[in-house]
């Protein structure tokens, strides 16, 4: 009973974030692309609730940010005009899972002023809305290869378990060179031959069903293995003798006993792929300007200029701890559960 | 093997030591047949050693064959040439050629060798080593990248002498840059490389691997080791041709350390930490990492004003009939209207680009030619500020229109979308296209930036031609347009948005071909910079290529190397490597 209430309590947990990155038009304050080319590199903004006088507002307020003079990129609070933070206000508009457009946003400041709750980057764009929207991308990226990945596993892994012979030999030394294929370099090959007019984000998907597509070695051994045990049992061998076609033998029989290693596989495999997001962009075969993603933003940091001046730019990293930690959890829950029904 | 190798580095670290005595060299030279050149810099003092850091292993050691920049970073402390160009003045000055004369019709030169001058490894220089250099050079069996450059009116220079230490040019016509054309050919030993030469293995020649007393010139410092993947060590040259006003013979260092470190951050870092004293070319951000702590450090870092190079954006031009690239070819409509490439140089926020991509150290550009290179850039060029109102006014002429939603579609109803492609490598120019794509988003364009492997984009741009636009910066050599001929050129290899025509495809890129061929003989450089500042105007009414911001050149070094002289010249920081010295604690 505990470890359902527990399973429950991840699952609703990992549902929230996923539906925060989700609305992130109705959380970010700003469009992602947006520039402030007066603002690059300002700093988190600090939310103040004391004024100058020293006296309390339950709603917090802002100083704008103003450069210093001299400098491009030190900023210093303008302390003679405050904005106070508004919450559901109109800014940008943008559209929620491409169904329906509107403008209506968490929280925001009256212009001029602008509330950087994580500061800006190079372009003086938003982090802190570019970490929400670039969730999208990522997110997307993980579930979609993870569930490529799983989706032919289970078919090659359960042909491969179930009729053994020839069709198992070929599909699992198959799956060997799967595992051994160096898949960036494949990767790095097909964004060479793409033409140029694809755009950023369908270059992008198209890398992440390449590496979805080629990661199916992994779920299928675990498949194979759990059908060839399966395939064994009494009640499998009884049914069998009733004249049971493979069909049913397969749905009704086997395949439900895999369902639990894919679960865990899933959730194992989701925050792999968001991490070869990550890779890709390193690499610079990640998605393009100006669409953010939690791999581009994160590639920014490996040049040194931005670990020693701009620190906030690592906040973004941060985005990834919930999503992993979540799912790590998910995967342990659900592996002990299975093992439960299994025993 | 590497026993004789120990053995000879032994022995030739025992004669370094023996020249580097300090009495043999505070002693002033009194060789009265050496004569020497007098330098004029701050008199030093001799001894330490000079670390500086190179992004790449040198490729070779060659002169004849090199083409990478740590090569020639290396080679150049190594050699020298006859007539050479004072990267500080920008002029030129008297090197191992004491004096020369030109004839009247500009056709015959006559160069007088300094006399009693030594290489590297002591063996005395005449005119048959400066024979045997330009016939390699001249040699097109030998492929030497310099070979172009003495090519005059089609045909090769002919080099002859008069006797042991006068040599002749002559030249076909007569040649724009005058002296300038000898800087840049490094005077070789006949006695190393004839037997490679005549065996046909002169390409193989002089590689790092070659025992250094095999390697001599005539440049400041001569090979002592190589460790690969980590340093070369340079040593004193102590036959070096160059004495101060006390009469101390140059240079004052006794080595010259280039340590291999591969990328800009890792060099920022040795730098910070004081692995290495001299540190060039860095970006606006890393130079305002370290500026920050220069105080602390001990070292002084200084911004010397806009360089050589400008970076532009250019679309694709070619003829693409021949090609199978149809998606391309319907984009060229655009591409070739005029009034839709001034639009686009309208709608680029090039202050922005200072500002965001260089921390306002660049400058805005508006012409090819660098505002740092002050003998030829055209300062009557429009500079327009950035408009979008003109913008979209000459879009709507051209019969652009847009779409409720703003968005800008031709006159056939088409969207207007394309590609920006960068060098993914460079993350300036790729920070450059995306602002370019958000100011041409202003205007309803769609543009999507494709960051690609550098040899991939040039691929692209110079064999296969598939690409829409591109953002890409080219520096010019010395600062002369002759440096920049094949740019220019319609025939030229390097004329990005259409490379290498049979004929000039548009009247104006013809009058640039007439004007580039008219400068290249014209004697007198007002003649020549009349010449060129035409050119200017062409390109920047065409606007072939859309010119964005040249940047500055950052340079830093810890404090009390003296003589330390940056230029905006190649090489930055190491051009007067003999006059450095460390100032007494």
């Amino acid at each position: 009973m505990r470890q359902r209430k527990k399973l429950a309590l991840i699952i609703s947990l990992l549902a929230g974030l996923h539906a925060v990155v989700l609305g992130a038009g109705f959380f970010a304050p700003y469009d992602a692309a947006a520039q402030n080319r007066e603002l690059p590199f300002t700093p988190p903004m600090r939310l103040h609730f004391l004024d100058e006088r020293g006296n309390f507002h339950l709603r917090p307020f802002v100083y704008p940010g103003v450069p210093r003079t001299g400098s491009y990129t030190g900023y210093q609070e303008d302390r003679s005009r405050a904005f106070p933070v508004r919450f559901f206000v109109s800014g940008a508009p943008y559209s929620v899972a491409g169904l329906f457009r509107a403008r209506l946003h968490l929280f925001g400041a009256d212009p001029p002023a602008e509330v950087f709750l994580f500061g800006t980057d190079g372009f003086g764009r938003d982090l802190f809305s570019r970490m929400l929207y670039g969730g999208q991308i990522s997110l997307l990226a993980g579930l979609l290869a993870a569930g490529l990945s799983l989706a032919l596993g289970l078919v090659l892994g359960a042909v491969a378990g179930f009729y053994g012979g020839w069709a198992d030999e070929t599909l699992m030394r198959g799956a060997e060179l799967f595992l051994v294929l160096p898949w960036l370099y494949l990767l790095f090959a097909i964004r060479a031959f793409l033409p140029l007019q694809i755009g950023p984000e369908q270059a992008f998907l198209l890398l992440i069903v390449v590496i979805g597509l080629i990661g199916w070695a992994r779920p299928a051994r675990l498949v194979r293995g759990v059908v060839l045990s399966a395939r064994e049992r009494d009640y499998v061998r009884a049914a069998k003798g009733f004249g049971a076609t493979d069909t049913y033998l397969l749905r009704r029989h086997v395949l439900p006993q895999t369902f639990g290693v894919l679960l865990t596989q899933g959730a194992i495999l989701v925050p792999q792929y968001i991490l070869a997001e990550v890779t890709l962009s390193f690499l610079g075969l990640g998605v393009g300007e100006p669409v953010p993603s939690w791999g581009n933003m994160l590639a920014s940091l490996q040049q040194y200029y931005v670990l020693a001046s701009y620190w906030w730019m690592f906040l973004p990293g941060f985005a990834l701890v919930p999503f992993f930690l979540g799912y790590s959890a998910l995967a342990n829950a659900l592996h002990e559960r299975v093992k439960a029904v299994l025993i | 093997m590497t026993n004789c190798l120990l053995r000879d580095l032994a022995a030739l670290l025992a004669a370094a030591a023996l020249w580097a005595s300090p009495e043999s060299l505070q002693k002033p030279v009194e060789k009265p047949r050496e004569e020497l050149l007098l330098n004029n810099a701050e008199i030093g003092r001799y001894g330490g050693q000079l670390v500086v850091s190179l992004r790449s292993e040198p490729k070779t050691l060659n002169p004849v064959t090199m083409t990478d920049n740590p090569s020639k970073e290396v080679i150049w402390r190594m050699m020298a040439d006859l007539v050479h160009i004072n990267r500080f003045t920008q002029q030129t000055e008297p090197a191992l050629a004491k004096s020369w004369k030109v004839s009247p019709d500009g056709l015959r030169y006559t160069l007088k060798l300094r006399r009693g001058l030594r290489f590297s490894d002591g063996h005395p220089l005449d005119a048959d080593d400066v024979l045997f250099s330009f016939q390699l050079y001249l040699d097109e069996k030998v492929h030497a990248p310099q070979r172009d450059l003495l090519i005059v009116g089609g045909k090769p220079i002919v080099v002859g002498k008069l006797d042991s230490e006068t040599l002749v040019f002559e030249l076909a016509q007569p040649y724009g840059v005058g002296d300038r054309l000898f800087d840049g050919f490094a005077i070789l030993p006949r006695h190393l490389l004839q037997k490679a030469y005549s065996e046909g293995t002169l390409a193989q020649a002089w590689s790092l691997t070659t025992p250094p007393e095999q390697i001599a010139g005539l440049g400041p410092f001569r090979l002592k080791q190589y460790v690969p993947g980590q340093r070369l060590v340079l040593e004193r040259n102590p036959y070096y041709w160059k004495v101060d006003r006390k009469g101390n013979r140059l240079p004052y260092l006794d080595e010259l350390v280039f340590l291999i470190v591969p990328s800009e951050d890792a060099q920022v870092i040795r730098f910070q930490a004081g692995d290495t004293d001299v540190i060039s070319r860095l970006n606006a951000e890393n130079y305002a990492v370290l500026e920050r702590q220069q105080q602390a450090r001990g070292y002084t870092m200084s911004d010397i004003g806009p360089g050589l190079e400008y970076n532009f954006l250019f679309f694709n031009l070619n003829d693409l009939t021949a090609r199978s690239l149809p998606q391309i070819a319907r984009k060229q409509a655009w591409f070739r209207q005029l009034n839709f490439r001034q639009a686009v140089s309208a709608a680029i926020d090039r202050e922005g680009i200072v500002r965001l991509v260089y921390q306002g150290r660049a400058e805005a550009l508006w012409g090819q030619v660098s505002p740092g290179n002050k003998l030829w850039a055209n300062q009557a060029l429009p500079r327009p500020p950035r408009s979008l109102d003109r913008a979209r006014e000459l879009l709507r002429a051209a019969g652009f229109s847009w779409k409720a939603d703003g968005t800008l579609v031709d006159a056939g109803g088409d969207v207007v979308e394309f590609s920006i492609a960068s060098s993914a490598s460079n993350a300036e120019r790729t920070k450059m296209a995306a602002i370019i794509q958000d100011d041409l988003k202003q205007l309803g364009m769609s543009v999507h930036v494709v960051p690609l492997e550098f040899r991939a984009l040039l691929a692209r741009i110079l064999d296969s031609r598939d690409y829409e636009a591109c953002v890409l910066g080219l520096a010019s050599g010395d600062g002369d347009p002759n440096g920049d001929m094949n740019v220019w050129l319609s025939s030229g290899p390097q004329h990005l948005w259409n490379p290498g025509q049979a004929q000039p495809a548009t009247p104006w890129e013809a009058e640039i071909d007439r004007l580039m061929q008219a400068q290249l003989t014209a004697r007198k450089y007002s003649e020549r910079k009349r010449l060129y500042d035409r050119v200017q105007q062409i390109v920047a009414e065409n606007q072939p290529m859309i010119f964005l911001v040249s940047p500055h050149l950052l340079v830093g070094a810890k404090n009390g190397l003296g003589n330390f002289r940056p230029a905006v010249l190649d090489h930055y920081t190491l051009w007067n490597v003999e006059e450095l010295f460390w100032r007494g604690k």
